[in-house]
Parts: C-alpha cells; sequence; structure tokens
C-alpha cells in the first residue's frame, strides 16, 4: 500500500500587506503519496510556490494541517523544519542557487556534509549523483563555468544526492530553453523511478506538464483540478 | 564541519575574501603604526632626556630647584667628597647653574648660564667644542632653538652680564663656538654653556657647583653631605608625569582608529554578508539551522581575522620592520616649539600594543560578522532565497 507523503487539510496563507492581508492559500487541502511525480500548476500568484515552501517547511501555514513524512509541520521549531529538509526533502530552484565559491562536486557534497556522512561515503554518493545528471565531466567546474542546463543538473543532482523520499522543485526549467527541459524533466523522471522519490514541481510550463503523472491546479489560491495522468504524453 | 565549509568559503569566494582580508589587514596595520608612533613619540622623549640630561641621576645642591631660578644664586658650594670621587674617577661631572643676561645686538635676553666640564663625556652633548679658545673671553655653546631665538651665529660676539657671589655684577664678552643641534629643548632654550673653570672664575665660585651628574649604573655615594640624590625615576618624573597625563589622550586616539577601522571593517563585512542573503536561504533550504548560519559566517569572520593578521604580517610587516628600524624623518623642528620630538620619529611595538590589537580587531571581526548574519539568518528562508535583506 503506498504511503501518503503529504497531508494537507484545510491549508490557509495570509500574508500581510501592509494594514490588510492577502489570503494566498484558501481551505487547501491535498494528500500526496510516496513516489508520485506531480505538479502544482497554475498562473502567477496562484499560490503554487507559497504551497511547495509551506510543504518544504521554509514557510508556515496560517491555518490549517500540514503533515509532511508523517511529521506536522504546525508546531515544529525552525531546527526541526530545518532536520526535516536536511535529512528527507531536496529543493530545486528556478535559479539554481548553487554557491558560487564551489565546484559542482563541492555544491553537491554539501547536504551530506550537513547530514554528517563520512568522506567515503560522500565521495561514492556525490559521484553516483554526478552520473545521474551526466556532469562527470564538469565536477571540478564552477557555476560561473557552466551553462544554465548544467546549472540546474548540478542543483538536481544536490536535491537527490542524500536520496530524500521527497524533492520539491520550483519552476525548476523556467531558466533553461526546450531541449535543456527535456532533459531536465528526463532525469528528473528517471529518478523518480529509479530511487522511489516523490517529486512536486511548481510550474506553468507546459514542457514539464508533458512529464507529469498528477497536476494539481491552481487558481486564486484554490485547488480548481485534481487530474491524474495515466499516461503522460512525454512517455509515448 | 562548520571549520571546513567557512574555510572553504573563505577561499573560494577569492576576490572577496582578498578584499575584506586587505581591509582588515590594512586597518590593522594603521592601528599598530598609528599607535607605535604615539608611544614611540613618548618614548624618545624619555629616552632623548636621559641620554642628554640625565645620564644615571645626580646629587643636587640642597638650594637648588631648577624650576626656579631664584634659587640659583645660593645653590652652589663645593662637592661632597662622595660626589668629588666620582667627578675624580670620571664617571660624573659637575656642573655650575646661574642666571645671566645676554645682549645680542642691544637687545636683552635673560638666560640661564651653566658651566659644564668641557671633557665630559656622560651625557650624549657636544660638550668638547668648547676646548681650545683661549683667546676668546668666554666660549659660549648654544642650541639651535637659542640661536634661532636669539638671531646667533658661530663666531657672534655679545655681552654676557652675571651676578657673582660676592653680590657684584660682573660682564664680558661671550663668543659662540658652536651651535649643537639637540632634540632636548631643555639644554637649548634660554641656555648657553661655557666651560665650567670659566663659570667658576666668573661668579668666584672656584671649585663648587650646583649639582653633579653621574654615569648610568654608578651605584649612591655615601659621603653625599647635604647633597640630595636624584635618580633617573626621580628626574623622569615630569616626563612620566606628562606621558601619564597624556595616556586619555592615546586612548582617545587608539578608540578613534579602532571605530575607523570597525567601521571599514563592518563595511566590507556588511557588504559581503548581505550580498550573500540568496546563499544564506539557499543553506536553509538544505537543511542548515540557523544556529549554524549564523556560525559558519562568525567563523568566516573569525578565519578573516586570522588571515587578515597573516597578511598584516606578511604585507605589512616589512613596513612597520623598516620604520620601526629607521624611523620617519619629520619636515619640522618641534624642538623650537619646546617640544622634545625626534627628527626621525621612531615607531615603539610593544607586546601589550600587539596583542591587544590583534585581539580587538579579531572581535570587532567578529562581532560585525555576527550581526548581519544573526540578521540575515532571522529572516523568512523564502524571503533569504529571494535576497530580500530586510528582516
Amino acid at each position: 500500500m503506498e504511503k501518503n507523503v503529504i497531508t494537507i487539510k484545510n491549508l490557509v496563507k495570509h500574508f500581510p500587506i501592509g494594514v490588510e492581508r492577502f489570503t494566498a492559500l484558501k481551505n487547501v487541502d491535498l494528500i500526496l503519496r510516496e513516489g508520485e511525480f506531480t505538479g502544482l500548476v497554475g498562473p502567477s500568484g496562484s499560490g503554487k510556490t507559497t504551497l511547495l515552501n509551506i510543504i518544504g517547511g521554509l514557510d508556515s501555514a496560517s491555518e490549517g494541517s500540514v503533515s509532511v513524512l508523517k511529521q506536522s509541520m504546525n508546531n515544529t521549531t525552525h531546527n526541526e523544519r530545518a532536520k526535516m529538509r536536511r535529512k528527507y526533502m531536496g529543493f530545486i530552484f528556478q535559479s539554481y542557487n548553487l554557491l558560487p565559491v564551489y565546484t559542482v562536486f563541492e555544491n553537491i557534497e554539501l547536504p551530506l556534509i550537513l547530514n554528517k556522512m563520512n568522506q567515503t561515503e560522500r565521495v561514492n554518493k556525490v559521484e553516483q549523483a554526478i552520473e545521474w545528471v551526466g556532469l562527470t565531466n564538469k565536477r571540478d567546474s564552477k557555476p560561473n563555468m557552466l551553462s544554465g542546463g548544467e546549472c540546474q543538473r548540478t542543483a538536481i543532482a544536490r536535491a537527490i544526492v542524500h536520496q530524500p523520499a521527497l524533492v520539491l522543485a520550483d519552476e525548476p526549467t523556467a531558466n533553461l530553453d526546450a531541449e535543456n527541459s527535456h532533459h531536465i524533466m528526463k532525469i528528473l523522471s528517471n529518478l523518480n523511478k529509479e530511487l522511489s522519490t516523490s517529486f512536486i514541481f511548481a510550474t506553468h510550463d507546459e514542457k514539464i506538464m508533458a512529464y507529469l503523472r498528477r497536476i494539481i491546479h491552481l487558481g486564486d489560491g484554490e485547488i480548481t483540478k485534481d487530474e491524474i495522468i495515466d499516461n503522460p504524453k512525454a512517455h509515448n | 564541519m562548520l571549520f571546513k565549509i567557512a574555510l572553504k568559503n573563505l577561499l573560494g569566494a577569492r576576490l572577496r575574501t582578498l578584499l575584506n582580508v586587505l581591509v582588515t589587514s590594512f586597518s590593522f596595520f594603521l592601528i599598530l603604526f598609528m599607535s607605535a608612533m604615539y608611544d614611540g613619540m613618548l618614548q624618545h622623549a624619555k629616552q632623548v632626556t636621559i641620554d642628554t640630561e640625565i645620564a644615571g641621576g645626580a646629587y643636587w645642591h640642597p638650594k637648588y630647584d631648577p624650576l626656579d631660578p631664584m634659587t640659583f644664586e645660593d645653590a652652589h658650594s663645593v662637592l661632597p667628597a662622595g660626589a668629588q670621587k666620582l667627578v675624580d674617577e670620571k664617571k660624573a661631572f659637575p656642573v655650575l647653574v646661574s642666571q645671566a643676561s645676554i645682549y645680542p645686538e642691544g637687545r636683552i635676553i635673560p638666560i640661564i648660564m651653566k658651566g659644564i666640564p668641557p671633557n665630559q663625556n656622560i651625557v650624549n652633548m657636544p660638550t668638547d667644542v668648547l676646548f681650545g679658545y683661549e683667546d676668546f673671553a668666554i666660549p659660549v655653546l648654544i642650541g639651535k632653538g637659542m640661536a634661532s631665538e636669539s638671531k646667533l651665529k658661530v663666531g657672534d660676539t655679545f655681552i654676557i652680564r652675571w651676578l657673582d657671589s660676592e653680590g657684584t655684577y660682573d660682564a664680558n664678552e661671550g663668543t659662540i663656538v658652536h651651535i649643537m643641534d639637540t632634540e632636548n629643548f631643555k639644554l637649548d632654550i634660554g641656555h648657553i654653556w661655557i666651560p665650567l673653570n670659566k663659570a667658576q672664575s666668573m661668579l668666584a665660585m672656584e671649585g663648587e657647583a650646583t649639582y653633579v651628574t653621574y654615569e648610568k649604573g654608578v651605584p649612591p655615594v655615601q659621603d653625599k653631605g647635604d647633597w640630595i640624590p636624584r635618580d633617573i625615576s626621580y628626574l623622569v618624573q615630569d616626563m612620566e608625569a606628562i606621558i601619564e597625563a597624556d595616556e586619555p589622550g592615546a586612548q582617545i586616539m587608539y578608540l578613534i582608529l579602532l571605530a575607523l577601522a570597525a567601521m571599514g571593517i563592518f563595511n566590507a563585512q556588511v557588504l559581503s554578508i548581505f550580498r550573500r542573503g540568496r546563499e544564506i536561504g539557499t543553506l536553509m533550504a538544505i537543511g542548515m539551522t540557523r544556529h549554524r548560519v549564523v556560525g559558519l559566517f562568525t567563523l568566516e569572520g573569525g578565519l578573516n581575522a586570522v588571515l587578515s593578521a597573516i597578511v598584516t604580517l606578511i604585507v605589512f610587516g616589512p613596513i612597520l620592520w623598516y620604520f620601526g628600524v629607521y624611523g620617519i624623518p619629520l619636515p619640522i623642528d618641534y624642538s623650537e616649539m619646546g617640544l622634545i620630538i625626534a627628527k626621525r620619529l621612531v615607531p615603539v611595538y610593544t607586546i601589550g600594543l600587539v596583542v591587544s590589537t590583534t585581539i580587538l580587531v579579531s572581535i570587532i571581526v567578529l562581532i560585525v560578522s555576527y550581526i548581519p548574519s544573526r540578521r540575515i539568518a532571522k529572516m523568512k528562508p523564502t524571503n533569504a532565497l529571494r535576497g530580500k535583506v530586510i528582516a
């Protein structure tokens, strides 16, 4: 039986804007299961990044409950959430967010250092992750020497090197051309199958949607449609 | 773990690290140099006074008060046996002090006339220039400041008028035989120096003196009569008092330098850390706790301070050493202004100064690294990721 990775009930998120407040998410209910390859899809301002951030513990809910990997995110401290991210989650950002002074190898190694993994194991895991994303010949390059696609592949390797249960990707292909976007999505799709890692994307990129097996449509902070794609287009 | 990441960050960010380290090490250098110069100036004044005036100490006639010229008239007698023995052994020399007036080009200038043995070599004064002027009524040695003030030059003659021990005014012609270049204004301004035997004969005080200066390392004499022993610590007490009185001034200057350095370092560190808001957000997103983020950046600051100390040693060390050995020439002769300031200022680097400056600069770097990183680490990770820097 598939386990629930994320359980969200009546999630509401307000943002203060001066004396007013803006409601970014309204009564969101959602369950995501292990190994899903899901997209949060919608126009700008629909709340997809906010939802992703709350799931990742980077932001907190104003109302409702959020449980990730059977742990409630409502009453957790910053440190507990940091630990959750460190051990069980990976993040992929639109602008890669690689540390500029580190090489590809060192950027990918960072989550393992934070998890206090020993050096031998670290090197093996990083080499494996570099192989997954096809950057073997770039392992000693710094981000400023890489193309956008290579940067995003490095970010992907960093997100999956510690084999997390959940990867959260915020517009991972927004800065990439079509060829690189497909390349990235193929890598992520393969990793999803190989590692059973659950992936959630926040996107409005059609190219990504072609790979998704579940698409949750958001509009004005509400889930407007939740569709399961049995046979994603890109898999045909 | 943090140390490894901090070191990697520091060495990886070559230009940023270089700039931060240079700003810090330059501040380090500036504080050390300026404070050492100030210390050097004060220490030099004390050393010059000892070398040119005090030597190992003195025995004073009981009525002698150098600050009260009215006492000079009575402050003379033959030397006590113990002091005389030192003079005979050439371990001391006597000086006879009296008030007098000189009349260069018709002007009257009250002065202190001191008779000194030309062959003394206990204090650093060119008294040997007073030898060999048997044809001159009174050969006179003066300092540059006095020469400038009285508009006298070598070879000039003028009338000297004095009161002898019998209470009779007498006068004779003095001739400038040498103008000495001394850093000690107390030997210069308002002073003329003549051979001791000449002074004794002019003042009708044969074999008498006002004080005896002895060389360094001479033990106290037993038979000193009623003459008063004045050791180095007594004779430099005025100078020590000036240095002590100047202590708050020195501390204020040190603090100002430190504050200026702190501002420079703060500017560089804050700019560097606030530019790294997104990096901090990324570190938090991949699971670094806030405490660790603050610790990491503070540690980077600490390593920056260590690197700065090393860079100061390597880059600025030779400059500090050079000035420490050769000093810095001053364009103005301050002795004419009544200040004992060397013509070359030599900074004095004390261990206390180096250690306290190193500790203080390191603390400043740590604080200015801690404050902005703490501020950024308090931000919501989502804001940090967007590169927002307002907590």
